[in-house]
């Protein structure tokens, strides 16, 4: 089981700096990272290798922070590997609630993070239709 | 559970009746002061012929403007060396208006404060930390007074350097607190983030709460923060400090100590008297004070009676906890509102942090408003749709309590500006 780690952060300069030093200083590396926002504010996610600390540090500092387990799916293609992905939940009625992918290193592969509502089942179902599933450490091996 | 029980039981009949009585001798003091002197006489008012509570609605309201007119002895009804304390009220600019003290003032007002700790709890073994300006300012010494009275173990730490008073709670092991709510929200967050557990660490177990306007929520919020119980208290510089009026046990409005205050409470335009439950402003006379009696006090602060007898058995009358004064009150698009209504709506969303600021501007010849709310860390799920509901719901909550829909924004907590002091709610800036 992979976890992400949510940041509630206003739409400020510097917030993505503060972050990145932080993590820096922790000597944490950040696989991934991605930024929604609405009315002046909005939430940052980021997939970390070492996110119960990072969890530890923002807390420390007062900063709004959220750690929760997703999903990982590596994966040869991301468009089309997204669109099976997608068709397995919605036959299983999950509701996927975010969702975002990266290339990795390689080049050749691509992970996808996704958010669903019932974590467990949706896991299960994926394994079901041999989707292969990293941790966290795994996705730092790609 | 009476500090004084003959005098909080008594029947309204002899209250009324006492009451009377201690205005004759008020307005006999009254017109030994050059002050009303001059108004009785400018006024063909007989002081002597004011007998009657209904009598005294002739004289004309006092009002803090008359207070600094009178400097330095205006008001002063005993010669000068009868005084032993002076305070001022909180003037930001010009002649303050300041209020003498007899040995007997001084003693009678701290009996009140004993009456209204005591019928909250506060007893002799407890430790009573106050964390309030000592100084011109009354609400330290006049708490402090009344609870040495008692017997409490007092503290007098004063305000400010949270760190220190955080110190003195955990190892003195405080029982009773007073505190401005707004430095209560703020507070908590230091005494968490020390690492330290109201309910493991602190021995709280009475809070007084008052010297600024609150919502029934914010009560409710600082209880939880605190495990202890919350007891608004009223009271202002002009009328002594602390000790007008206070809550009892039963926490539903707070009982004017109708021996020592005769209040009405009008409709601040027409003066007319408000009946049970009508909004109007306090005007208060003391009815015992030898060296500065002040009659019909207009204080501004907004209350209203509250008719039912209350089950703890005390007869003087009592108000609701103040909704606002009439000079916080703002007007944004032809809507009158207090910042009290806009705290009451916050407080009740448990995703609200302690802090918020409202801000009005005025952009291209129209006004905006915009309040701005420190979300709670402890809350936060990572969901921005949950968090956008969350503004559009304060939002919604805030035009059916108000009318009117400002514009919300979330804050990272501890971002707003803090004080030590009264918290700064509202900023206007469309008059600059
Ligand atoms: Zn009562």
């Amino acid at each position: 089981m992979a976890h992400q780690v949510s940041i509630f952060a206003e739409n400020k300069p510097g917030r993505i700096e503060k972050l990145t030093r932080l993590f820096t200083e922790a000597s944490i590396n950040i696989r991934a990272i991605t930024i929604s926002s609405a009315n002046g504010f909005g939430v940052i996610k980021v997939l970390v290798d070492q996110p119960h600390k990072a969890f530890e540090i923002l807390r420390g500092q007062g900063i709004p922070s959220y750690l929760q387990e997703v999903i990982a799916v590596i994966m040869e293609d991301l468009p089309g590997g997204l669109h099976r992905v997608a068709e397995v939940l919605a036959e299983n009625s999950i509701n996927i609630e975010d969702a975002y992918g990266f290339v990795v290193m390689s080049g050749k592969n691509a992970i996808l993070i996704i958010q669903v509502e019932s974590q467990p089942r949706a896991q299960s179902v994926l394994e079901r239709n041999n989707f292969q599933l990293l941790t966290d450490e795994e996705i730092y091996k790609y | 559970m009476y500090w004084e029980k003959e005098i909080e039981t008594l029947d309204r009949e002899q209250l009324t009746q006492l009451q009377s009585k201690r205005l004759q001798e008020t307005m006999q003091r009254a017109s030994k002061t050059s002050y009303y002197k001059k108004l009785f006489e400018q006024l063909h008012i007989q002081p002597e012929k004011i007998s009657t509570l209904k009598d005294l609605q002739n004289i004309p309201p006092t009002t803090k403007e008359d207070l600094r007119s009178g400097f330095p002895y205006g008001f002063l009804a005993t010669p000068l060396e009868e005084v032993v304390r002076l305070h001022s009220s909180s003037g930001t600019t010009g002649v303050p208006a300041i209020i003498y003290h007899s040995v007997s003032d001084i003693n009678s007002w701290s009996n009140l404060v004993a009456r209204s700790l005591y019928g909250v709890g506060v007893r002799k073994n407890d430790i009573f930390q106050n964390m309030m300006s000592y100084g011109l300012f009354t609400g330290g010494l006049g708490m402090h007074y009344g609870a040495e009275k008692i017997g409490t173990l007092v503290i007098p730490i004063a305000a400010g350097n949270s760190k220190r008073q955080i110190w003195f709670l955990k190892n003195f092991q405080t029982t009773v607190i007073h505190i401005i709510p707004s430095y209560a929200l703020l507070l908590s967050n230091l005494i968490k983030s020390e690492g330290l557990d109201s309910s493991r660490d602190l021995n709280l177990k009475i809070m007084l709460i008052g010297a600024e306007p609150h919502s029934e929520e914010t009560r409710q919020r600082i209880e939880e923060l605190y495990q202890a119980k919350a007891f608004n208290s009223y009271g202002l510089s002009e009328m002594n400090g602390p000790g007008v009026a206070f809550e009892c046990a039963y926490q539903n409005g707070l009982h004017v100590w109708e021996d020592a205050y005769f209040l009405e409470i009008v409709n601040p335009k027409t003066l007319e008297p408000c009946p049970a439950g009508e909004l109007g402003e306090m005007i208060l006379t003391n009815l015992n004070r030898q060296a500065t009696p002040i009659l019909r006090y207009r204080t501004k602060d907004l209350a209203y009676w509250i008719d039912e007898p209350c089950p703890c058995g005390r007869t003087h009358y009592r108000i609701s906890r103040i909704q606002g004064r009439t000079d916080d009150m703002f007007i944004y698009h032809g809507v009158n509102i207090f910042p009290i209504q806009i705290d009451k709506v916050l407080m009740n969303n448990p995703e609200v942090g302690s802090n918020y600021l409202i801000t009005l501007e005025r952009k291209d010849l129209r006004d905006t408003m915009k309040v701005e709310i420190e979300i709670k860390p402890e809350l936060f799920i990572g969901d921005l749709p949950k968090l956008e509901r969350l503004r559009e719901r304060i939002q919604a909550e805030i035009r059916s309590e108000t009318l009117v829909t400002p514009e919300i924004t979330l804050v990272e907590p501890g971002t707003l500006p803090t004080t030590e002091g009264k918290a700064v709610r509202v900023v206007d800036k469309r008059q600059l």
